[in-house]
């Protein structure tokens, strides 16, 4: 196997990782046209969730996952009723910055407590060597934990009564109230799984790389790459879009030093907004 | 037509203030302390042009003061350029640049514009790590020799402040003067209804990609003169996506729309975000409370502080602009 | 008597969805020509495409004898062809004197800020809009739809294109608006108006074009349209029925 293709499975692993963050980007946007500016905080939040509970019961991290989600879902509705619900159906520069003073203090918060020196959850996998390669374990079950999220979720949209209620508010809040939806429970909901969908996919970085407070923006940066790639609409597409961008870092990696992938990511982050209004799988929320 | 607005004159005022307060005295800490505030004043003042008039928001707006430091630090340094001459041509690519920009990312509306506002801070900000002639990512030194052109560091240092005030009422001054003039109207369209601005005759697409390269001429002199002024500059201070949101927050603070708002707002954040980086209790706590501010005007007082105080004095409209 | 606007096999589709298909008519110089037809007949969607702010897919369209077809709306307003919104858009955090001096500023004569304010004014006497200082958002919806034709004569145009200006108008605000439309025209403007309010359409225009289901149906006076079998059909379904009522005096037009 080169070192090519070893580099571009990996990258992926860790791409599926990226997809799931960006699937609560996407989600929460195409749902209520706000743009989480708090995402990237959220993750990080997640990262340390993992951390904590890591320390305190010293089992399976993916085990710990479940209660990492129901922390997500709880932190997800107290941020929603503090600083989204009063500006959801506001112009977008409202939410955009309400979004953004509550990442601001959390992240504030977390420097407070946390400080910036890096954290580690230490639990490894045993890896699967093939050839000369080995793949770490963590980034196999990372990617498998996250492509069953997604898949958990998707089940939750397309399967379920509120799930139906949600893609509803997506594609017309009137109209939903109009035929008994309460929009309110739905958009809390909907935020809600957003942002315990942040928090997971933190939680299974903290398995993979060390972090620190600010590591989410890195992330955050990442799903808004990966949310306009796919467009907005179906969160799977998001999923999708996320293991091709980490296919491309990991082609990429071996033959282009470090530094120039944010060039890359971003230029093509402008590119494809300007050239392809629909997102290149789904599409644009009226902006 | 411009003299006759009163507060063509108040900006002349806060300007003089400016330059007198420190000087008197040779009190080079108060001049360190209102060069923060200066600059605060310019990148807010010309980002209400983007946000507050044309109504589109620009998430990167500091990518045209990085660059600009790092065109006017290299024409200084590299190549020996007189410090003003420097600046100039600094103000005049990167607002080229950003013309030739603003026409591709224009089109797109609302929240994706903003998002390739920051698409375009950050792929600059790897380009230029990746720079060799700008020093990658440890950036430039200036050259002592620099500052003795101008007369040595001490004259240079006060140089470069006049001139960043100067940039300030500058930036004040072309905030008043598009504000009341036809341009300036047609900016006013766009920002309440692109769609109806076109169909009434607002070329659109033009009058855009002006006001954001207009948007980046000042911002980029100062970046020249303030990077030349502290000596040095490298990828991560000169392009800190967090100066750019602080940006936005000082105009949501005074109030957007207005040219007192952007000033006031500035120097509010930048006296608050001084006082509590100082502080040994509050220092932590910083970022805490600026998101609280943020919030409690987001959610309360959309208009910021000038909104408030419009409601309250109807009449304070045309003479505090 | 000259042909201000002239529209010659015009198509519009979207996607698989045809919405204007083959339209021709011709506007003479201070006509009033209504146009008319059910929902979804295509005849907004065709205004979008005359005034410029969708791309004919075929055929054109010749303003004053020059070719307008592939112009940007805002490169028509300069020409002199201003229109008004069905669904109105009003620039709501400006004034109501600042909204008809960006029509004034960007029109036809495109006139600087002081010209432009005077032209506003003046304008905004017309339509009876008296205070001037108000924000366009507070106004009743009467107001904002006298404010959407005020920005357009604003523009001085040659040819004004008024989609729906009665809607949600109560009769005394009808009949005010219907007088305004025919000082328009008096004034020297031509007008081609879509309009649903039979009545008013039937006494306004000198002509009218029916459209239905994207295609012209018919063209005539008032009189002969009605009378159009396929007119007839197209809206109430039975035109035996509609005689039958015609000849006993149930239904009348009144000229």
């Amino acid at each position: 196997m080169s070192g090519v293709l070893a580099s571009m499975i990996d990258g992926l692993l860790v791409g599926a990782v990226y997809g799931l963050a960006a699937m609560g980007l996407s989600l929460i946007w195409g749902v209520m046209d706000v743009i989480n500016l708090t995402h990237g905080a959220m993750i990080a939040l997640g990262m340390f969730c993992m951390y904590l509970l890591f320390a305190a019961v010293t089992i399976n991290p993916y085990v710990l996952l479940l209660p990492t989600i129901g922390a997500g879902l709880l932190l997800g509705i107290v941020v929603y009723w503090m600083a989204v619900h009063w500006v959801v159906g506001r112009s977008m520069l409202m939410s955009l910055l309400s979004t953004f003073a509550v990442n601001m203090m959390v992240i504030g918060i977390g420097t407070a407590v946390w400080s910036t020196s890096p954290y580690n959850v230490n639990f490894v996998l045993p890896g699967i060597t093939i050839g000369a390669y080995t793949f770490t374990g963590n980034h196999i079950a990372a990617a498998i934990s996250a492509v069953v999220i997604a898949l958990a979720l998707q089940f939750f949209l397309y399967r379920t009564r509120t799930g139906k209620a949600i893609r509803a508010v997506a594609d017309n809040r009137e109209a939903a109230e109009l035929m008994g939806i309460s929009s309110t429970a739905v958009l809390t909901i909907a935020f809600a799984i957003g942002i315990a969908l942040a928090c997971t996919s933190g939680a299974l970085v903290s398995t993979l790389f060390p972090f620190t407070i600010l590591s989410g923006s890195v992330y955050q940066l990442k799903s808004f790459v990966v949310t306009i790639l796919a467009g907005l609409g179906k969160p799977f597409g998001a999923l999708v879009a996320g293991v091709l961008l980490g296919l491309l870092e990991g082609v990429v990696t071996p033959f282009i030093a470090v530094s120039w992938i944010p060039l890359i990511e971003f230029g093509l982050f402008v590119v494809v907004l300007v050239a392809f209004p629909q997102g290149i799988f789904g599409k644009r929320a009226t902006a | 037509m411009i003299l006759r607005r009163p507060f063509f004159w108040i900006i002349l005022l806060i300007a003089a203030g400016f330059i007198y307060a420190p000087l008197h005295g040779n009190n080079v800490s108060l001049r360190e302390d209102l060069i923060l505030v200066a600059i605060a004043i310019i990148l807010a003042s010309n980002l209400n042009l983007m946000i507050g008039y044309t109504g589109y928001v620009n998430f990167g707006h500091i990518v045209f003061y990085g660059l600009g430091g790092y065109v006017g630090l290299y024409l200084t340094t590299v190549r020996s350029w007189n410090l003003m001459l420097s600046a100039l041509v600094a103000g005049v690519v990167v607002s080229l640049c950003a013309f030739l920009f603003g026409l591709a990312i224009l089109r797109l509306r609302g929240a994706y514009f903003a998002l390739a506002t920051i698409g375009i801070l950050q792929a600059v900000q790897a380009f230029v790590s990746n720079f060799d002639p700008w020093g990658r990512s440890t950036g430039m030194y200036l050259s002592f020799n620099s500052y003795q052109s101008l007369g040595g560091a001490r004259r240079a240092l006060w140089i470069a402040y006049f001139l960043i005030i100067a940039v300030m009422a500058l930036s004040m001054i072309v905030s008043l003067v598009i504000k009341n003039s036809k341009f300036g109207l047609g900016l006013f369209a766009i920002r309440e209804d692109e769609d109806a601005a076109v169909v009434l005759g607002v070329n659109a697409t033009m009058y855009k990609a002006i006001i954001y390269s207009v948007s980046a001429f000042l911002p980029a002199v100062a970046g020249a003169l303030m990077f030349f002024k502290n000596g040095m500059i490298d990828p991560s201070i000169a392009f800190e996506y967090m100066l750019s949101l602080e940006g936005i927050v000082m105009l949501m603070l005074g109030g957007q729309g207005s040219v007192i708002g952007a000033a006031l707002g500035g120097t509010l954040y930048e006296k608050l975000r001084s006082y509590l980086l100082t502080s040994p209790v509050l220092s932590n706590f910083h970022l805490v409370i600026a998101g609280g501010l943020l919030l409690m005007v987001v959610l309360f007082a959309p208009g910021g502080l000038i909104g408030w105080l419009y409601r309250l004095m109807p009449r304070a409209r045309k003479v505090i602009e | 008597m000259n042909t201000i606007l002239e529209v010659r096999g015009v198509s519009k589709r979207f996607g698989g969805l045809v919405a204007v298909s083959d339209v021709s008519f011709s506007i003479a110089e201070g006509e009033i020509l209504g146009l008319i037809g059910p929902n979804g007949a295509g005849k907004t969607t065709l205004f979008n495409v005359v005034n410029g702010v969708y791309k004919a897919d075929q055929g054109t369209i010749t303003f004053a004898g020059k070719d307008i077809t592939h112009c940007s709306p805002d490169q028509v307003v300069h020409l002199g062809l201003a229109r008004t919104h069905q669904i109105v858009k009003p620039l709501n955090d400006l004034t109501v004197l600042d909204n008809v001096t960006v029509g004034a500023c960007f029109g036809r004569e495109y006139l600087d800020m002081a010209a432009a304010r005077k032209v506003a004014s003046e304008v905004l006497q017309q339509v009876g809009l008296e205070r001037t200082d108000m924000m366009a958002r507070s106004l009743t919806i009467a107001g904002k739809k006298r404010l959407e034709i005020a920005r357009a004569l604003a523009a001085k145009p040659t040819l004004l294109l008024l989609d729906e200006v009665l809607a949600g108008l109560n009769p005394t605000e009808v009949a005010m608006m219907i007088e305004l439309v025919r000082k328009i025209r008096d004034s020297g403007i031509s007008v081609l108006m879509i309009e649903h309010l039979m009545q008013a359409i039937m006494s306004l225009s000198d002509r009218i074009v029916v459209l239905n289901l994207g295609r012209k149906l018919a063209e005539g006076r008032p009189d002969e349209v009605v009378h159009n079998s396929d007119v007839v059909e197209c809206y109430l379904g039975f035109p035996d029925v509609v005689h039958k009522l015609t000849m006993a005096n149930k239904l009348t037009w009144r000229k």
